[in-house]
């Protein structure tokens, strides 16, 4: 976005009745106090008659030296300039989602602060002093634009002061640099003619927006990440300024202060520079397609959310766990056949529902499609990831506020010792319909909640008639991990019904629906009922499940079905083996079978 | 791959020194203290030896006081260890409740004591039992009683609850800088390890099948149900030089059995009886099946059974005037004159130590009974017995057979989390970083220690949110365990006894240190226990010669029951022992009832 409103304010000062001659210095209408000595420098004289034409051939010519190290010094003010710009966009829009919006409104707001800055530059009356606070205003800008993604990464998990803070940032940022044009204006119209000053410092200024809006996405994001190409920033910056402090030496005051000032400026900024990867993860940027928007270590996890052009992702300890193109595919197809079929069973819509697992907030995004639910409780053991997913904006807007809900309970604990418990204290609260949403069973400490024992307790908690649903990795890749499942379900005491959906972020994907198993007498001899769903029951807003679809998902193909012995299929251990606490088989089918996808 | 040397093969190794290191505890030649664990705390809590030491240095004072109070019961139970409460158990199930159990502790449950703090409970001695075969028909009685045990399978297996079998995974060695599956370490193997592990796995499985010629296996639990006949040569033979006869050089197989001897028995192979070695390879497989029985464990170890069996036989529970009642020091058993069929045989003198710990003031208290039962170490017999002390002429020589390992015990409290995270990535099982997840048994190769094993494995500690006045930290208990084995057991335990609580921090540590590079970091509290007479030593001879039986016999009116009489530590003989014993009291008080023992 160029900066072409840049207001020349500052300029109009300038303008003079020597305009019009093209050989006169710009300074010469005016004593010059201060700025056009520092293009002198060599002679030690201050031009108090600059008019005189004696002096004129000199002066051009060390002019024609110099001048060019002070355009480029506004070439890097540009670049920085517009380099500040793009970062507020960058990270408003990264951090709260909805690009256009964020980007049009981070830039709009910069750009008043442009003018406001460029507006405040005429109450920079003292002319003798007007070196020394440009180069002050270098050293603010350096400052605050160098740590503004530092301070914007550092504050947008807390999403209560994210955005006023953000805001802050970008007002502070514009209104100084706004400051910046309009006061090397007035710095250098006196050692040029109006017309030639105005269309070189603005050739210079859209020339260095050029750069940077090329630089910025091409090289140093993704070679430095956000952090790092603001501190990169500010470190021009700075160095304009002590850079200035050399060349305008002679119209500064306390230039020994002024150098220090700069020297500190860049320290803070270099520092800053070298423990980035502390302030954020950095690090990560590499190990992820995608930008690294959100990286915290709750006691359990690393949770990580990237940003693409046009999806966000969540990841677990570097696993992915939804993309936010096509989690509605995953969720849909976790949700509503589970609901369905608890209505079938129960005769009744079903109103209390538990979610174990599921801390992002988007299963219960889509049960909370069902008015007939009344009560949602949800077990998941982050305390980190739930208040994520009930604060930040990205994730919040995903899961429609969801765990805002005042139908939504949620509990942070360890699912199995929550059943336990529940089994022990003989709580009778009992569910209609239960949704297992837990990472995939890649550890001993995810793998438990995929037991024998872990479905008993389970049983224990639904009501008559209820219904689970568990997600159960792919039958494509893991196809031996996601039959254990089915039969650990089933020594569990369910009927399973095993079926699968396409979610293009992860394949093909595979989900075990479980009716608990009637015990006793009558479940003598019982064999697994056919599955069936009541018609047009499902809530309206679906774009993956239909009455249709809901029965297709049932379908296997050949090569996700129960491997057999007969088929030749997985010679090595045709007989699946329950995934108990005591062998935890799931986690070393699951480990054998994934190593042969990465 | 280096080879490791061996007890029997060349000179010393990291290792050695390392155990030299440790043998040498508070020897005077300690290195400088480690600066920078400041901020761990913790003490010596155990066991109370100052207690015990009374009875050796107290002299007749002990005694000689007036009896402040009198009590007579059934039966009397001296030591409320896994035996004595077993002892309980049985008597309490043929319907005698009228007995009494004296413990000298706080805490019952003597070497399987349960400890407990703000994050988990946890062990302070033994902390598994094998799911018993269906012989041990008390062992699954208590085990069905508890709700354990549901039942068998067709081969006589025992079923038990999931949830209180040991989780996956079980077992971890930590070799050269890295952790792997099992205890028998398989990287690395050449194929004459391989050969000779197989060697050794043929030799165990042909003691599994041997029996002798009236149908009793040659190795079974308990020790008394088995033929030591059979085999009665292995036990003129320490494991090392067994091993030696078999051809066995590989040094992973013998530190694999050498591990086994001092896990079991706190000794090394080269001092264990190759019978009592055998005995804990064999004893448990039931012929035909080769894979050794799934492990019972909880947080506190074994201490859990305790306290189910302290909940099953105490009434109110532990209280002065209950069934069960620690704090007390017994210091005298007498027989009484026979005063005819029915009477009282025994009076058990002990001094209340609830009303005044210091035994020097603590009010003496007289216990009649019918019949008692001796359910502490054999080694306290001439300390207590009335008659032993009176005329020390006559303590029988066998009783010197008994000797007992020192055990140093640690209980760190640590800030982190015991599993690996909840969503490892796919391949972290087995490949990522220091190797193997952690485990619930953790061992390290190159150490005298055995490891530490891991309170939070059957069940994590919750994570005390900043809300609710924690500090959001994952937090676990570690149990370490050091068989103090190299040298004379005397001396190793007047060291141990001499070991400072600061010596012992920077002892664990250190060992620890090589394995878990953060350990010093996550620390915050390490205790310990020092356990002076830790487990009976099965050294060649005491197995198969009379001092096991002569110690079972009873003595007038007292029977006798404790683990050492089978010469093994186990929980399995103590259960066993505790029972037999309730049983010859209830048919020397003609009660009925239908024996297990």
């Amino acid at each position: 976005m160029p900066k072409n409103a840049q207001p020349l304010e500052g300029v109009r000062d300038s303008v003079s009745p020597s305009d019009a001659d093209p050989e006169q210095p710009a300074g010469n209408v005016r004593p010059p106090a201060d700025s056009a000595s520092a293009l002198q420098s060599e002679s030690g004289a201050l031009p108090d008659d600059a008019a005189a034409p004696s002096a004129a051939p000199s002066y051009r010519r060390r002019r024609q030296m110099q001048v060019p190290l002070l355009f480029l010094s506004v070439f890097i003010i540009a670049t920085c300039g517009l380099g500040y710009e793009l970062i507020a966009g960058t990270v408003a829009s990264y951090l709260l989602g909805d690009s256009v919006t964020q980007f049009s409104t981070a830039i709009g707001l910069y750009l008043f602060a442009l003018g406001i800055g460029a507006y405040l530059s005429r109450f920079f009356d003292r002319e003798d002093e007007l070196t020394t606070r440009f180069i002050d205003i270098e050293l603010a800008v350096a400052l605050l634009g160098g740590f503004a993604a530092a301070i914007l990464m550092l504050t947008f998990a807390h999403a209560a002061w994210f955005r006023p803070v953000l805001y802050s940032v970008i007002v502070a940022t514009g209104t100084l640099v706004g400051l910046e044009v309009p006061l090397l204006l007035r710095i250098l119209r006196r050692s040029m003619e109006f017309k030639e000053l105005v269309a070189r410092v603005l050739t210079v200024d859209y020339v260095g927006s050029l750069a940077a809006s090329l630089l910025f996405p091409l090289l140093l994001v993704p070679r430095l990440g956000l952090v790092r190409t603001s501190l990169l920033f500010g470190l021009l910056n700075a160095a304009v300024g002590l850079w200035g402090t050399f060349l305008l030496r002679d119209s500064l005051r306390r230039v020994v202060a002024l150098r220090l000032r700069c020297l500190l400026v860049l320290g803070a900024l270099l520092a800053g520079f070298a423990f980035a990867d502390h302030i954020t993860s950095l690090a990560e940027d590499g190990l992820y397609a995608d930008d690294v928007i959100l990286s915290r270590n709750s006691p359990y996890q690393r949770i990580v959310i990237t940003r693409g052009k046009s999806s966000f992702q969540l990841f677990l300890n570097g696993n992915l766990q939804f993309s936010s193109a096509d989690e509605y595919r995953y969720h849909e197809a976790l949700v509503h056949p589970a609901m369905l079929k608890a209505q079938r069973q129960q005769g009744r819509a079903p109103q209390r529902v538990l979610i174990l697992g599921g801390g992002d907030g988007l299963a219960a995004r889509e049960l909370l499609r069902y008015g007939s639910i009344d009560e949602i409780t949800m077990i998941d053991l982050d305390p980190v990831m739930t208040e994520l997913a009930r604060t930040f904006p990205l994730l919040k807007e995903q899961n429609n506020a969801s765990l805002s809900s005042t139908k939504v309970h949620v509990h942070n604990a360890d699912a199995m010792q929550w059943l336990e418990e529940h089994a022990r204290k003989r709580d009778p609260r009992r569910w209609d319909v239960a949704v297992i949403d837990f990472p995939d069973p890649s550890s001993f400490a995810v793998g438990k909640l995929y037991t024998t024992h872990f479905y008993r307790l389970l049983r224990g908690a639904l009501a008559p008639g209820g219904t689970a649903v568990v997600q159960s990795t792919s039958p494509l890749f893991a196809r031996r991990s996601f039959w254990c499942i089915v039969r650990t379900l089933e020594e569990g005491g369910f009927f399973a019904y095993p079926y699968h959906a396409f979610v293009p972020s992860f394949g093909e994907w595979g989900y075990v629906l479980a009716v608990p198993r009637p015990t006793g007498l009558a479940a003598a001899g019982q064999t697994q009922p056919l599955l069936d769903f009541p018609s047009a029951s499902l809530p309206p807003g679906l774009r993956y499940i239909d009455d249709a679809m809901l029965r297709a998902l049932f379908v296997l193909s050949p090569d996700m079905r129960r491997p057999t012995r007969e088929a030749g299929e997985a010679s090595d251990d045709s007989e699946l083996v329950p995934n108990r606490l005591n062998n935890q088989i799931l986690v070393s089918y699951y480990e054998r079978e994934w190593k042969r996808w990465n | 791959m280096a080879r490791l040397p061996t007890a029997s093969s060349g000179g010393p190794s990291r290792r050695d020194v390392l155990a030299a290191g440790l043998a040498s505890l508070s020897a005077g030649c300690l290195p400088r203290r480690d600066p920078g664990l400041g901020h761990i705390r913790g003490e010596i809590l155990g066991p109370s030896d100052g207690r015990g030491h009374s009875l050796r240095d107290g002299g007749e004072g002990l005694r000689g006081r007036a009896i402040a109070e009198q009590e007579r019961v059934d039966v009397a139970i001296l030591g409320g260890g896994v035996a004595g409460l077993s002892a309980a158990w049985r008597l309490s199930r043929a319907g005698l409740d009228h007995f009494r159990v004296l413990e000298l502790e706080d805490e019952l449950g003597g070497t399987s004591r349960p400890g407990e703090n703000h994050v988990t409970t946890y062990p302070w001695g033994a902390h598994y039992l094998p799911v018993p075969s269906r012989n041990l028909d008390a062992l699954c009685e208590l085990l069905r009683e508890l709700d354990i045990l549901r039942g068998f399978d067709a081969g006589g297996r025992a079923l038990c609850r999931e949830e209180t079998l040991c989780r996956a995974p079980q077992e971890r060695v930590f070799f050269k800088g890295r952790w792997y599956e099992g205890l028998y370490l398989r990287v690395g193997a050449s194929a004459e390890d391989q050969r000779q592990f197989e060697r050794f796995h043929d030799e165990v499985s042909r003691w599994v099948k041997a029996v002798s010629s009236d149908g009793r296996r040659a190795f079974s639990l308990p020790r008394a149900h088995s033929a030591p006949e059979v085999a009665a040569e292995l036990d003129q033979l320490t494991m090392a030089t067994y091993l030696d006869r078999l051809g066995l050089s590989s040094w992973r197989l013998r530190w694999y059995v050498d591990y086994a001897c001092r896990d079991d028995f706190g000794l090394r192979a080269t001092q264990c009886s190759a019978w009592a070695g055998m005995h804990y390879f064999a004893a448990r497989l039931l012929h035909g099946d080769d894979s050794p029985p799934e492990v019972l464990t909880w947080p506190e170890g074994n201490g859990y059974l305790v306290r189910r069996l302290a909940q099953h036989v105490g009434d109110e529970s532990a209280s002065r005037r209950g069934r069960l009642r620690p704090r007390s020091l017994v210091v005298d058993v007498r027989a009484l004159p026979n005063a005819g069929p029915g009477a009282d045989t025994v009076e058990v003198l002990y001094l209340d130590l609830s009303q005044d710990p210091d035994p020097r003031k603590a009010p003496l208290c007289s216990l009649r009974a019918r019949r008692a039962i001796w359910a502490l170490p054999a080694f306290l017999r001439r300390h207590v017995l009335a008659d032993y002390r009176q005329r020390p002429d006559s303590v029988p020589a066998w009783l010197q057979q008994f000797t007992y390992a020192p055990w140093l015990v640690a209980n760190l409290t640590l800030r982190r989390a015991h599993a690996a995270p909840v969503a490892a990535a796919p391949v972290s099982v087995s490949a990522r970083g220091a190797g193997f997840p952690p485990c619930w048994d953790n061992v390290l190769i190159e150490s005298p220690s055995l490891g530490y094993v891991v309170a939070t494995h059957q069940r994590e500690a919750p994570i005390v949110p900043r809300s609710q006045g924690g500090d959001g930290q994952p937090r676990t208990v570690w149990t370490y365990y050091l068989p103090l084995s190299d040298g004379d057991p005397k001396d190793e335990r007047a060291r141990l006894l001499k070991l400072s609580w600061a010596d012992a921090r920077d002892r664990v540590l250190a060992d620890l240190g090589r394995a878990e590079p953060t350990v010093r970091r996550d620390t915050e509290r390490i205790d310990f226990f020092r356990w002076g007479h830790g487990m009976v030593r099965p050294v060649p001879g005491l197995l198969t010669g009379a001092a096991l039986a002569q110690a079972a016999l009873p003595r007038g009116g007292v029977h006798f029951a404790h683990s050492d009489l089978s010469g093994m530590a186990l929980f399995e003989e103590a259960h066993h022992a505790g029972v037999r014993a309730a049983e010859e009291v209830l048919t020397a008080l003609d009660a009925s009832f239908e024996p297990w023992a």
